[in-house]
């Protein structure tokens, strides 16, 4: 505690400093490591990043690929084609997922990504047992249904499907569950509603949904092909914006990083980590749905992949530490990390952060265990289910010990305050 | 470290001018409205941010809570019964659909179904023989406390509000004319026969839920310095503490959160919000919002005994006191600066007090001993007739309102794509806003009434600042 308040203290009291004169003497203690060796850690994070995107990209347009064959003759094996291409795709994003938090350039873009949770009758039809938040007039738009959507005084045309508009229309109205763009869009349209709540099984939408002529399904069909088509080009050209941002010897946010002090690139590296492990992955995503025994708070809750989704955000956490990532190839790219500066300073703190990692990494093994053995993760959220909840919170317990160890790691590297928000930001 | 933290300069510039301080430039850390909980963001997502200061580790709680603020309660029963319970009578089924983006609610369109982001609030006048200590008031016979325009299946709403405008033209001394509209709330469909005819109505916007563990933590000593209800000084400005019923210690409190602060504290605010907003009960408020006339209401079935577990509470606390206030923007602009001696000219720091000190214990560490900036007194102020809801509220009278805090007001627009401020969302614009101060606020008014368009231009960029 009394740590806590120190740093909270010299925070402040450099903040006061730099405020008060043209050049800020800040007191500092030096930097536990070389400057030269933090900027090739942070480089290679940047390389880190650049490796998972443009993974992400190539997956999606593997994808894309797969859903124009679905589109061409919409039957069950183009859909279950589909439907793996789409898990596939989620392996490399989701260990970028740890880029996001501590570099607002991410954050900003993510919402049109992977935002989550969506309520699906913004898109299509749904079943009448559906539940949405009140004072939101796009929680039954279906606008795969409608040619227009009345807002207040304020009338859409949805005539033209294209991607401006399906982005415009996220968090329409200012809910965040208006979400018509991005992975979790795709899925709703390749899976549909999941409807066995805690039970076994995920989203039944037939291919049909997606022919034309006599066997089709659904209705206003050619809006859906036309919706998939468009959600899944703009996914793919997201992504390419990504991968830009992360191309060495470029004008962009990855030259404005390395530019910036070892500090603040650590810092976010840090942060990162620490947040997507606690606030989002085991609070957000595991213990929300725990504690509401809600299938609607899982994650990848219409193709119940919700256990890769958590497994692969959890390597994400650990690449970033360990500097390595193993690439869709197989080939594994590693390089300079958090961890020879942590081990440099404190091999003990570097120790217990790997062996909460492994630890993490086993408890979240778990969920996909459960889940190849017919348990997933809707199922193990459900109410009674005393063993489920115990792998749950097992996982979530194991995030909590690891995010300690992040935090300890920062305080080796001389951070006090795990926050991006503190350092970089000019008024 | 400690003895570093500032004291305010403000206080020898005040003492060193007449006619109040002219402002040069910034103080410093003068941008930081929270202190070290300051957040940065300017966008939509501005109000939606842990305390800066909040680490990783102490973020489970807030990401629990926000999902529990941000998600939609159901009907009982249903499989999600940890969020069951919903109702039978309520105005809205999240937290989020009122406080939109942890930011403001608005009033009504004209066709709009229900209300959602406004409620109007029920009583009837209180005799002398009534014992008003834990209720602050008497609720309307047949509709209760607060009107609630949805209902799940099996009961009919209570009814139907909308609200109608007429103009009210002020003229500024450069006869620039401002026209504000005076709202007129009319009830139609009314369920449970017809309402006491001496029934006071109240119409609530939902307010911003940025910096409230901030607010929470200004202690009681700090608080009442700025109380004069006699108003010994003479400036013509008498803050009072309004003091209500605290439902955890069973005793009489302070009052520090809604807009006549009816309520001591961020968990008693939470949990009457949950009863009376959404129908759900809890621990400290363990009834539904059915009169007692309302059987049908009384005998559907619930979520659950409580439908809000502790835990649930807890966390949507936790996240309610840990959401942060955006720093300023432009805090050394010329503009700004000239906008802040404005400000102070016309003695609108009078209620809306800048800065305070947290004590030095508070719910959570990361509030305690915080600088902040929220601009209030969360004091009670007669507002005038204008305003006036004639609702009383404990020992607020029907002509008093809590001051509301203005850090984060700039960014209204950008959190939430409008600009309708005061209780009632009456005012379309911070300047409509200032114009229907009244009452205690008379002179400070009528010195804006005196600003030409530059001065009006830089006292809308402080607010703006902020």
């Amino acid at each position: 505690m009394l740590t806590r308040v120190a740093a909270g203290g010299l925070m402040l009291s450099s903040l006061l400093l730099s405020a008060c004169s043209d050049e800020p003497k800040v007191e500092e203690k030096a930097a536990p490591y070389e400057a030269a060796q933090a900027r090739d850690v942070i480089s290679h994070y940047a390389d880190l990043a650049l490796a998972g995107y443009s993974d992400a990209l190539a997956q999606a347009r593997e994808l894309q690929t797969t859903i124009n064959t679905l589109l061409d003759s919409p039957d069950e094996e183009n859909l279950a084609a589909a439907r793996a291409a789409w898990r596939d795709a989620r392996v490399p994003y989701m260990q970028t997922e740890v880029f996001r938090f501590g570099n607002s350039v991410v954050d900003e873009w993510e919402g049109q990504v992977n935002a989550w949770p969506l309520d699906e009758g913004l898109i299509d039809y749904v079943d009448d047992s559906y539940q949405a938040v009140m004072g939101n007039p796009g929680a039954r738009a279906n606008i795969i249904a409608s040619e227009s959507l009345t807002i207040g005084e304020q009338r859409l045309d949805l005539t033209d499907l294209n991607a401006d508009l399906l982005a415009s229309l996220n968090e329409l109205g200012g809910s965040e569950a208006n979400v018509a763009t991005g992975y979790h869009a795709i899925e709703f349209l390749l899976w549909g509603q999941d409807l066995n709540g805690t039970e076994a099984g995920a989203g039944e939408r037939p291919a049909t949904d997606f022919a034309l002529g006599e066997e089709a399904t659904g209705g206003n069909n050619e809006r859906r092909r036309a919706y998939l088509q468009v959600v899944t080009d703009l996914l793919i050209s997201d992504l390419e914006t990504m991968v830009a941002v992360w191309q060495p010897e470029q004008e962009n946010y990855r030259a404005e990083l390395l530019a910036d002090t070892p500090e603040n690139g650590l810092r976010k590296m840090l942060f990162g980590m620490g947040s997507l492990s606690l606030g989002e992955l085991a609070g957000e995503r595991m213990k929300v749905a725990l504690a509401a025994h809600s299938p609607e708070d899982e994650h990848d809750c219409f193709s119940d992949n919700t256990h890769f989704s958590h497994f692969y955000n959890g390597k994400g956490i650990q690449n970033v530490y360990l500097g390595e990532y193993q690439q869709v190839n197989g080939e594994t790219l590693s390089g300079p990390s958090l961890s020879d500066l942590v081990a440099a300073n404190d091999p003990a703190v570097d120790s217990q952060l790997k062996q909460a990692f492994e630890a993490s990494e086993a408890a979240l093994q778990a969920l996909v265990d459960s889940a190849n053995n017919g348990v997933h993760f809707d199922q193990l959220i459900a109410p009674g289910n005393a063993q489920g909840a115990a792998t749950v919170n097992a996982a979530i317990d194991s995030l909590v010990t690891q995010t300690t160890g992040i935090e300890k790691a920062a305080l080796v590297l001389n951070i006090q305050a795990l926050n991006p928000d503190t350092a970089d930001h000019e008024f | 470290m400690r003895y570093l933290l500032p004291t305010l300069p403000l206080i020898a510039l005040l003492a060193a001018c007449d006619s109040g301080p002219t402002f040069t430039e910034a103080e410093p850390g003068e941008h930081l409205s929270a202190g070290e909980a300051t957040v940065t963001k300017t966008d939509h997502n501005a109000f939606s941010l842990p305390l800066a200061n909040l680490s990783p580790s102490r973020r489970l709680d807030f990401s629990v809570g926000n999902s529990f603020f941000r998600n939609p309660w159901v009907i009982a029963p249903a499989s999600t019964d940890a969020r069951d319970g919903l109702g039978p009578l309520f105005n809205t089924n999240a937290c989020q659909n009122c406080h939109i983006k942890d930011g403001r609610g608005h009033p009504p369109g004209p066709d709009a179904k229900q209300a959602v982001s406004m409620l109007v609030r029920l009583s009837v006048p209180a005799g002398e023989a009534d014992d008003l200590t834990q209720s602050g008031l008497l609720p309307e016979p047949h509709y209760g406390g607060q009107f609630q325009d949805a209902a799940i299946p099996g009961i009919e709403p209570e009814g139907r509000v909308r609200v109608d405008y007429e103009p009210v033209v002020m003229t500024f001394a450069d006869g620039h004319e401002v026209s504000l509209r005076k709202p007129k709330l009319t009830f139609s469909n009314l369920a449970y026969g017809e309402m006491h005819p001496a029934t006071l109505f109240s119409a609530r916007i939902a307010p911003p839920v940025i910096g409230l563990g901030l607010l929470e933590s200004i202690s009681d000593k700090d608080l009442l310095a700025h109380a004069d209800p006699e108003d010994d000084d003479g400036d013509g400005i008498s803050g009072r503490a309004n003091l209500v019923w605290d439902r955890a210690t069973e005793t009489t409190r302070i009052g520090r959160f809604g807009w006549k602060a009816g309520q001591p504290s961020l968990r008693q605010q939470n949990a009457e919000a949950f009863a009376n907003d959404m129908g759900l009960t809890s621990h400290l408020v363990p009834t539904d919002s059915c009169a007692p006339s309302q059987t049908e209401c009384l005998a559907l079935p619930h979520g659950g005994v409580p439908e809000v577990s502790d835990s649930i509470l807890d966390n949507v606390t936790f996240y309610t006191r840990n959401l942060a206030v955006p720093a300023r923007r432009n805090v050394g602009d010329p503009q700004v600066l000239a906008g802040k001696t404005l400000f102070f000219q016309a003695n609108c720091q009078g209620c809306h007090v800048p800065s305070y000190t947290t004590a030095a214990e508070a719910a959570e560490p990361e509030l305690a001993n915080q600088t902040i900036r929220p601009y209030t007194d969360l004091l009670l102020h007669d507002m005038g007739p204008g305003l006036a809801d004639g609702r009383p509220e404990f020992l607020a009278n029907g002509q008093e309102w809590r001051t509301p805090p203005l850090w984060g007001i700039g960014l209204t627009e950008a959190v939430n794509g409008h600009t309708q401020l005061l209780h009632d969302g009456r005012a379309r614009n911070l300047m409509e806003a200032i114009l229907w101060h009244d009452g205690e606020a008379a002179a400070s008014r009528d010195q804006v009434l005196t600003f030409d368009a530059e001065q009006r231009a830089a006292l809308l960029a402080f607010l703006n600042s902020l």
